[in-house]
């Protein structure tokens, strides 16, 4: 006879209520009628993009719904207790004893006021009634687990004295405090450098396996998923799009959808003839050095590249590495403190309020995050207007002409759109209204700072592909700041790598991610997950070795 | 930590020198109006050389600076001069009066907080329930009536129709505690009810903002019930606001109270410095207004000491 599932999820229904009075049913399903079975030590890889219900599920799975949503109809039964109907005192009980959650900011998600360790004591201490100093000893032992540097003394800091990886690998210690029985891991490596993901990686993966503990692992991403889950659930719409175990998956996805997730990474600009040497370019960085505060140390120490006209520069590197702050340099939203900025040749002024307004005209900015970037009070074509009056100082009929014309260049219908406000647009969208906005100035040189990071693959799939098509059609030149290598294959004619506010490899696509000559570009790479379910393994082993 | 004390110490430095400028203004304030003190303790029976004589007694022929310093130097010696009208000591005369009007102070404090900060927790957790309605409309309607309307109303319903405790509050320096509880209890009353909606309000404000917070989640994902989500893991990282919004209220209760204590005949330093302004007895108007002043300053300074030590990114540097 074989064991009775952990985790039973029968016909669920999870909806977004109008109101407490109001009948369930009638709310907006978030879940829509999920099925879903995980034995003991199992792990189940739970993927789809923003808005598939991924979250709602996996803590759906502890009997928790957010404010403002409800469960509407089907079961939840772990471990022979029906979550959905079960008193409030009955579901907090198994809350860390039996099962925990890992959430995908550590760094929010610890409370700031209290030490690491009394955060991962307060469970076993409150609900086990263990002794306070035996939980600590046991949390220097899982925090040793989880391979964070330190683990005597790590527990005595605040979340504020610990790198994002180690929180998140704290975290997840945290979670195993009282040996659970299933963790919930809602996007745990999303916030992460890939570097630091890898180790993330390893540690949840190991100590998952070590403890026998059964997992639901929620992501976005593909490749990560195929490293960490024994069979994977592909969800859209709150709805069951596909269930395989994860070689199967990998190997023949048998719906359509999941086959588009897959396909994302395929798409590449075509290739452009490389300028000659003796060609000017278009916008050169030459030794600028950069720091925030006149006091504060260089963010930035002796950058320099080169664009060239019609082409695309991608910029890559981990947070901190000083690609964003490059590109402000270059706007002149912080002023360089040493070196230049040349454009066709002709210096800049470090401030931008010092700079022509044909010199500004020329260098155009489209932000990570469209939601913030646009005035959620002004209409769409309003937004777009605002360049076009400042700039070419079009006005009337011609302006709204020139309005419609660039709508239409990027694929949203004037008449539909026009009257609209960004807040009734969807994120890919926005970030087309975006690019609307920068090339109403008819710029030269348009600056895409992590332009398609915010935003799910196929979408940004969409924006990459409007970008190509842009540069084709208007010639215009795009540095391109991102941390995402796939988006550099995808879109990059030359790239830049850059690492702690330095440049440190830099030459033509091809040669820099297919041939790197600098350590740290291999190791970027490699970091990037592949799918391939033994890829994390492989990477590892490698990296063991090199030690 | 020496970083920490830094702060601190900057923070109260700064206190100081603003209660300086602070003393120069009401010593300046008095400077400026017309005529001076010899007249006024003279009035009518002034005569050129009756003025020039008590000026010359009162040291008010050397320049002003110079009186300035002199008076300020008494004061950091616990002595405020003497009063204009009656030439007692200033300082014995504030001393009962400012007693009373802490202990006032203190009482409504005592009634005020507990019930402001509950009422903004309930508020928070029962947000947009009739709770909170109810919560919000009472203590607004408090604080949106004249402060004199609230102490009558009070006196209407407390003294003249149940009879339940005195309109008056005539305290002494010889009134048992337990009678100057009863007296007090009405004042303290009216001025918890202008207090508590600005406290209340602030409390419920910041904890609706933490309890959408990853981590307040975090804890109830754990297991946490709701008074421990609350106690434990909100309100300790609402510390900051709260306290600074008690504190500006307690400041006010002893600075702005001077209605309050008219109404109730209460003998504290609003009702001094009532009686003062009308006597024309600048220097103890003089000494009342630097006292109020050294209130809000102290418990501001109080304030922001709290909220740097609530603070653990400030209390515990990165050590990465």
């Amino acid at each position: 006879m074989s064991q009775p599932p952990l985790l039973e999820i029968r016909d669920l229904v999870i909806e977004a209520s109008a109101g407490k009075r109001t009948a369930p049913g009638s709310g907006k399903a978030l879940i829509d009628g999920i099925n879903l079975t995980l034995k003991r030590g199992e792990v189940l890889g739970l993927i789809g993009e923003s808005g598939a219900g991924k979250s709602t599920l996996g803590l759906g799975a502890m009997g928790f719904t957010r404010d403002g949503c409800r469960f509407a109809g089907g079961s939840v039964t772990f471990d022979g207790t029906e979550l959905t109907s079960a008193r409030p005192a009955v579901r907090r009980g198994l809350r860390s004893t039996r099962i925990a959650y890992v959430a995908q900011s550590a760094a929010a998600s610890f409370n700031p006021a209290y030490k690491l360790i009394r955060q991962y004591a307060e469970f076993p201490v409150l609900a086990q009634g263990r002794s306070r100093r035996e939980v600590e000893a046991d949390a220097v032992t899982t925090y040793r687990q989880m391979k964070l540097p330190n683990p005597e003394e790590i527990g005595f800091r605040y979340p504020h004295q610990v790198s994002g990886g180690q929180l998140q690998r704290a975290m997840t210690a945290m979670a195993m405090a009282c040996r659970p029985d299933l963790i919930i891991f809602d996007e745990p490596t999303t916030a992460l450098d890939v570097t630091t993901q890898i180790e993330v990686l390893g540690a949840i993966r190991d100590a998952v396996r070590d403890f026998g503990t059964a997992a639901l692992y929620i992501t976005h991403d593909l490749a990560v998923v195929s490293q960490m889950a024994d069979r994977i659930m592909v969800l859209r719409h709150g709805k069951l799009v596909e269930e395989a175990a994860t070689e199967t998956m990998l190997a023949d996805p048998q719906e359509e959808y999941t086959r588009s997730l897959w396909a994302v990474r395929a798409f590449e600009a075509p290739a452009k003839p490389v300028p000659a040497e003796d060609v000017q370019p278009l916008v050169s960085l030459r030794k600028v050095t950069a720091s925030y505060g006149r006091i504060g140390p260089d963010v930035l120490r002796a950058v320099s590249f080169d664009l060239h006209a019609g082409r695309t520069l991608a910029v890559v590197g981990e947070s901190g590495s000083g690609k964003t702050t490059a590109a402000r340099c270059a706007m002149g939203l912080l002023p360089r403190s040493g070196g230049d900025v040349l454009l066709d040749g002709v210096s800049l002024p470090p401030d931008y309020r010092k700079r022509s307004k044909a010199q500004l005209q020329q260098v155009q900015i489209i932000y990570q995050m469209a939601d913030t970037a646009l005035n959620p009070k002004q209409k769409i074509g309003d937004i777009i207007a605002r360049p076009l009056k400042f700039y070419t100082g079009l006005r009337g009929r011609k302006l709204t002409a020139r309005v419609r014309e660039l709508m239409t260049a990027i694929d949203l219908d004037p008449d539909v759109y026009y009257h609209r406000r960004p807040g009734e647009l969807s994120g890919g969208q926005k970030q087309r209204i975006g690019i609307a906005r920068a090339l109403a100035a008819e710029p030269r040189v348009v600056i895409c700072d992590e332009v398609t990071s915010a935003l799910d693959q196929l979408v940004a799939e969409g924006i990459l592909r409007l970008l190509a098509r842009l540069q084709q059609e208007l010639g215009i030149s795009y540095l391109f700041i991102t941390h995402d290598i796939a988006t550099v294959r995808a879109i990059a004619d030359d790239v830049v790598v850059m690492q702690h506010g330095q440049v440190v490899e830099a030459g033509p696509k091809a040669q820099v991610l297919d041939n790197p000559q600098q350590d740290y570009t291999k190791s970027l790479l490699a970091s990037v997950p592949e799918m391939d379910a033994g890829w994390l393994d492989r990477v590892l082993t490698e990296r063991v070795a090199a030690r | 930590m020496s970083a920490v004390l830094n702060m601190i110490l900057q923070r109260v430095f700064l206190g100081l020198l603003t209660l300086l400028v602070v003393s120069a203004l009401v010593f300046v304030s008095v400077e400026f109006l017309p005529g001076d003190v010899a007249e006024q303790i003279l009035g009518q029976s002034a005569t050129p050389e009756t003025l020039a004589a008590l000026r010359e007694q009162l040291g008010l022929n050397t320049p002003p600076v110079q009186r300035y310093l002199a008076w300020l130097g008494g004061i950091l010696q616990g002595d405020f001069g003497r009063s204009v009208i009656n030439q007692r000591e200033i300082t014995a005369i504030l001393a009962d009066r400012l007693g009373n009007t802490l202990f006032l102070a203190a009482m409504a404090t005592l009634i005020a907080v507990p019930l402001a900060v509950g009422l903004g927790i309930l508020a928070a957790l029962k947000r947009n329930t009739w709770i909170d309605r109810w919560i919000n409309i009472g203590t607004l309607t408090a604080i949106s009536f004249p402060e004199f309307f609230v102490a009558y109303g009070l006196i209407y319903v407390f003294s003249a129709k149940l009879g339940w405790l005195p309109s008056i509050s005539v305290v002494g320096s010889d009134t048992a505690l337990s009678d100057r509880l009863v007296l007090t209890l009405l004042p303290a009353l009216t001025l918890t009810l202008i207090v508590t909606a600005h406290m209340m309000r602030m409390t419920r404000a910041s904890l609706i903002n933490l309890l959408a917070l990853p981590y307040v989640e975090m804890a109830r994902l754990k297991g946490a019930a709701q008074r421990r989500v609350v106690v434990v893991h909100a309100l300790p990282n609402a510390v900051a606001p709260i306290v600074n919004v008690i504190a500006l209220n307690i400041a006010y209760m002893i600075a702005g109270v001077v209605i309050v204590e008219v109404v109730f005949v209460y003998p504290g330093l609003g009702q001094l410095l009532v009686d003062s302004v009308s006597k024309r007895d600048v220097t103890v108007v003089q000494a009342a207004c630097l006292i109020f002043a050294s209130a809000f300053i102290l418990f501001n300074l109080v304030a922001d000491v709290i909220s740097i030590l609530s603070n653990p990114r400030l209390l515990h540097r990165s050590t990465k």
